[in-house]
């Protein structure tokens, strides 16, 4: 029952780079659930893989980048092992996506109604052109553009950034899709059109009831809009919890310095925190908590082990040793060859799919552990 | 005079050595992350590792310069000699590449024509190299009128086609190796000039020549030591994609019979010489062709190698 | 349109400069003009009447100011060999040359164009190697070199075509092939590199996250605009080609301007000589211009302000 709330099902998610300096796990086994209607965050720095997930799902990643391991469940189909053209046919229709670029991601020598008409005449080949026309218009006054008929035939160069992106929104928005992946959506524009947007993504939302995946860096973007947050760090999801039980109860150090670099008024006014140090290399990860090298909290237990995800509340995981059970020892985290290797490889698939709400996956992570812990 | 030494010496010592290494380091940590902090020398070498036909080129290109040094050595017959007995010869062991229409040797004929072709080819591509630096620097720097007049003129050159303008210089200066040099000169030095103008304006905007300007540095010292370095990687593309066009000038010219004269041998002269008997001895203009598409192509390869690791946002031309 | 008007301005400059640099190149030469175009055994007194007639008494600029006037109204001189006007012998070569040039450029921009997409399409597969082991051929190998080679195995072996131009345009097939293919090696190289390199565009992106599938994200966004420089390149062949046509014409025996500039050579015509490369030059010139015309009415950035 709870199954059919999720939009999208990622399980186990690998995408890495395949370099001649050796395979770079970008994204490294990440769990993540969109449930249908919610704005979900990915929130990280820059170099943590969140965008990399983003084209995982729609099937852009590039040379040398591809999916190593993994699944994408979405309506029945693990889009991870679709075909490219069977995947073109999810892709814009039912899910679709905007970027962080708005001025690079049109094409600058076609017309923005055209390229919006396009995506509409991509998945309906039988539509009539004034009739996709007539639906640009009216989706051009829904994303909250001006003279919609003038600027139908503006080239990309002639609209401002929030213009730009209110385009790409229409065009994402276009055919009605279920889910819309937002790639750093604000990054590039004014402060005060970032707000403009986030409304407009959200009222969007209201409306037509799709689901949001924001991938962002900006924690202020995730307070002001987001239901439920993902914390990505090296790959790796860190913590994950609705928003609010997010912002209250923070658990994990790396989350703890996200959040306190947030400037804020009366609070700190001298100094800003700032989290030390920079994202490690991945090509070199340390064998224990990929954080260890920044935390304050950090042991030399972190640096030998590599923590897992665990549940610390309701719906709220977090992968840190601190907040792991006590009596549960640890052990580095298992390659995904050596899943099936071990006798519990078998039901392990299985279990997963099984799992729907982000509170149960995590308490199945544990009895993983614990299992593979015991025939390891 | 002791105040004027002091000065020199922090002028051009001193001072501007740790802009180098400011910005060196600077950008060092920038490149560093993606993995590109290595000099010319360490690209060169990555080059010969990974592109192996760009190293295979060069090593062609080295023997070739050899052979046609060491031509005399080599070459089992004279550059002139004549054997009226075997005219027209098909290959043989006596004569690998068959003979003439007055009984010489086209593989010693060859050998000797290397060197005119390949002096052709490298050469006036040094001078015109020399020439376009000089003038694009000091256009680039200077801008102005000077810029102006030096960049039309470089449009008027670039404006004719390069064969035509070739045959006008060898009309005026009459046939022979020097009217060459010069009409290849004359002919090269307007891209290089380009090239090297539009690096040096951008270069010129850039904040460590502005540091070492703001310091009193000379406007030469700056252009040698702060601009040229960083128009090297191209130049060096550029050089090796202008020795190719110019041994191809050179052998139409020769081919048109308004290059180099008889009974010297260069290689479009070979086959200016051959081309009336190409339904009878087809192989006398396959020789001097196949050595001048060898080494066109093997500049080529190795232009392109060059390019790859050095230059990587430099265009076809 | 402003800024073409600019352009076209700006041309004033560079043909001046090439009017005058060839002037220049060719009247400092030892060698009485009139001794040539006369022979020997003359009286004095026709030389001095011929001398003033040419103007040759004149001072050089003079000369250089009369010459432009003249070029101006069409008239380019007269020659020394064939006592014609330069006008007349460059309008009758001409067409011979025309065709040549555009069954070349038809051949290479097609042959390029095609072969370069498909080079990017299929990078590195078999189909990409082959095509661009075929244009850096063309781009190596001397234009007399594939000129005498289709001759001789087209031509002579296999007999599909006349060895030399006989008038019809179907002699003109194997001179054109010879002349387009190193402009088409260039194109190839260069639509591979453009395509290769606007594939990494983020609109790439967007247009395959609207549902597009790689062949039709070619056609409809990358295409267009790795077009735009291409478009420039071509114009630039133009001059190359222009170049290569002095040699194929040579090689096919063909009338044409090339030929024109050849023969001025071994007469030692200075007029014709000056005539065939101030109008070929103008061609490149022109062509040019027409480049950066097409290139703003293609490209809608620039087309806004023009």
């Amino acid at each position: 029952m709870e199954q059919k709330e999720n939009v999208l099902e990622i399980r186990g998610l690998r995408s890495c780079f395949f370099t001649e300096k050796g395979v770079v796990p970008a994204v490294d086994g990440i769990d993540l659930d969109i449930l249908e209607g919610k704005i979900i965050g990915l929130v990280g720095e820059s170099g943590c893989g969140k965008s990399m997930t983003a084209k995982s799902i729609m099937g852009l990643l590039k040379y040398p980048g591809r999916i190593a391991d993994g699944h994408i469940w979405f309506d029945g189909q693990d889009l991870a092992h679709l075909s490219e053209k069977e995947l073109r046919k999810v892709c814009g229709k039912d899910i679709s996506m905007i970027f962080q670029e708005p001025m690079t991601s049109l094409n600058p020598v076609l017309k923005v109604g055209r390229q919006v008409r396009e995506t509409l005449l991509v998945h309906d080949r039988g539509m009539d052109k004034n009739e996709a026309r007539r639906q640009v218009i009216g989706m051009f006054a829904r994303v909250g553009i001006p003279e919609p008929e003038k600027r139908y035939d503006s080239y990309p160069h002639q609209l401002s950034g929030g213009l730009r992106q209110r385009v790409m929104i229409a065009m994402a928005m276009v055919c009605r899709p279920r889910l819309l992946i937002a790639d750093e959506p604000t990054t590039a524009l004014d402060v005060t059109i970032e707000a403009q947007i986030l409304r407009l993504i959200r009222q969007l939302r209201d409306e037509t009831g799709m689901s949001v995946l924001i991938i962002t860096h900006n924690m202020g973007v995730v307070a002001e809009i987001c239901d439920y947050v993902y914390v990505m760090y090296a790959g790796k999801i860190m913590e994950q919890a609705e928003t609010y039980e997010l912002f209250d109860h923070k658990t994990h150090p790396y989350t703890k310095g996200l959040l306190d670099s947030i400037p804020r008024i009366g609070k700190n006014p001298d100094r800003l925190y700032t989290i030390p140090g920079v994202v490690p290399n991945l090509l070199h990860l340390s064998e224990g908590c990929a954080f260890s090298n920044r935390c304050p909290n950090a042991s030399e237990r972190c640096r030998r082990v590599k923590p897992e995800l665990c549940e610390i509340g309701e719906g709220h995981l977090a992968r840190c040793l601190s907040c792991a059970p006590e009596s549960m020892e640890p052990r580095p985290e298992k390659q995904s060859e050596s899943y099936e290797n071990t006798p519990a490889a078998a039901e392990l698939p299985d279990a997963k799919n099984a799992v729907s709400a982000p509170g149960m996956s995590g308490k199945l992570r544990i009895e993983n552990t614990v299992k593979g812990g015991g025939t390891l | 005079m002791a105040k004027r030494v002091f000065f020199r010496k922090q002028n051009e010592s001193d001072a501007p050595q740790n802009i180098e290494q400011n910005t060196a380091s600077s950008e060092e940590d920038l490149l560093g992350q993606i993995g590109e902090k290595d000099g010319i020398t360490d690209k060169l070498r990555r080059m010969c590792r990974q592109n192996k036909l760009a190293a295979f080129s060069a090593v062609v290109i080295l023997i070739i310069l050899l052979m046609a040094v060491f031509a005399p050595v080599i070459a089992p017959y004279g550059e002139a000699e004549q054997d009226l007995l075997n005219r027209l010869q098909a290959p043989s062991a006596a004569h690998w590449l068959g003979t003439d229409e007055l009984g010489r040797d086209v593989f010693s004929r060859l050998l000797y024509g290397a060197r005119v072709s390949l002096s052709i080819g490298i050469i006036p591509s040094i001078i015109s190299l020399l020439i376009g630096i000089f003038l694009g620097l000091t256009a680039g720097y200077f801008g102005g009128w000077y810029d102006y007049v030096i960049m039309r003129l470089a449009d008027v050159m670039l404006s004719v086609p390069s064969l035509l303008m070739a045959m006008v210089v060898m009309y005026t200066l009459g046939s022979s190796i020097t009217s060459l040099f010069i009409a290849l000169i004359i002919v090269d030095w307007a891209s290089v000039a380009r090239v090297v103008r539009s690096q040096t304006l951008s270069l010129k905007e850039s904040e460590y020549v502005e540091a070492a300007r703001s310091i009193g540095v000379g406007h030469f010292t700056i252009m040698i030591r702060h601009i040229l370095p960083n128009c090297i990687p191209s130049l060096i593309v550029l050089f090796t994609l202008n020795v190719p066009s110019a041994i191809l000038s050179e052998s139409s010219l020769s081919f048109l019979g308004i290059g180099v004269q008889p009974p010297a041998a260069s290689w479009g002269l070979i086959v200016n010489q051959a081309k009336q008997f190409l339904f009878t001895q087809p192989w006398l203009c396959l020789a001097p062709c196949i050595a001048i598409m060898i080494v066109v192509l093997a500049f080529n390869f190795l232009g392109d190698g060059l390019r790859d690791v050095l230059d990587p946002y430099m265009k076809d031309q | 349109m402003k800024s073409f008007l600019k352009r076209l301005l700006g041309t004033i400059p560079v043909l001046f400069g090439v009017v005058l640099l060839i002037f220049i190149m060719l009247r400092i030469i030892p060698g009485d003009p009139v001794t040539m175009l006369l022979g020997e055994h003359v009286n004095q007194d026709t030389i001095d009447r011929l001398t003033e007639v040419m103007g040759l008494n004149d001072p050089l600029p003079t000369q250089f100011f009369n010459y432009i006037v003249n070029a101006l109204h069409g008239d380019l001189g007269v020659s020394y060999k064939y006592n014609r006007e330069v006008t007349d012998m460059i309008l009758e070569a001409l067409p011979y040359t025309i065709k040549l040039a555009v069954l070349a450029a038809l051949f290479a921009w097609v042959i390029g164009l095609v072969t370069g997409i498909i080079s990017a399409v299929r990078q590195n597969h078999l189909a990409d190697r082959l095509f661009m082991g075929f244009s850096l051929a063309g781009v190596s190998i001397p234009i007399f070199m594939t000129s005498l080679f289709l001759q001789y195995f087209l031509a002579f072996k296999v007999k599909l075509f006349p060895l030399t131009e006989n008038g019809s345009l179907y002699s003109m097939i194997l001179p054109a092939i010879a002349l387009g293919w190193n402009s088409a090696g260039r194109i190839a190289r260069m639509t591979r590199s453009n395509l290769l390199e606007e594939l990494q565009a983020d609109y790439i992106d967007t247009a395959r996250a609207k549902g597009l599938r790689q062949n039709a994200v070619i056609v409809s966004h990358a295409l267009k605009n790795s077009m735009l420089p291409i478009v420039t390149m071509m114009a630039l062949q133009l001059s190359s080609m222009l170049s290569g046509a002095v040699i194929t014409e040579s090689v096919f025996a063909i009338p044409g301007i090339g030929r024109l500039a050849t023969t001025a050579i071994s007469n030692r015509d200075m007029p014709v000589l000056q005539g065939t490369v101030l109008f070929t030059t103008v061609i490149v010139i022109a062509g040019n211009l027409l480049a950066d015309l097409l290139y703003s009415v293609l490209d809608p950035r620039i087309r806004k302000e023009a």
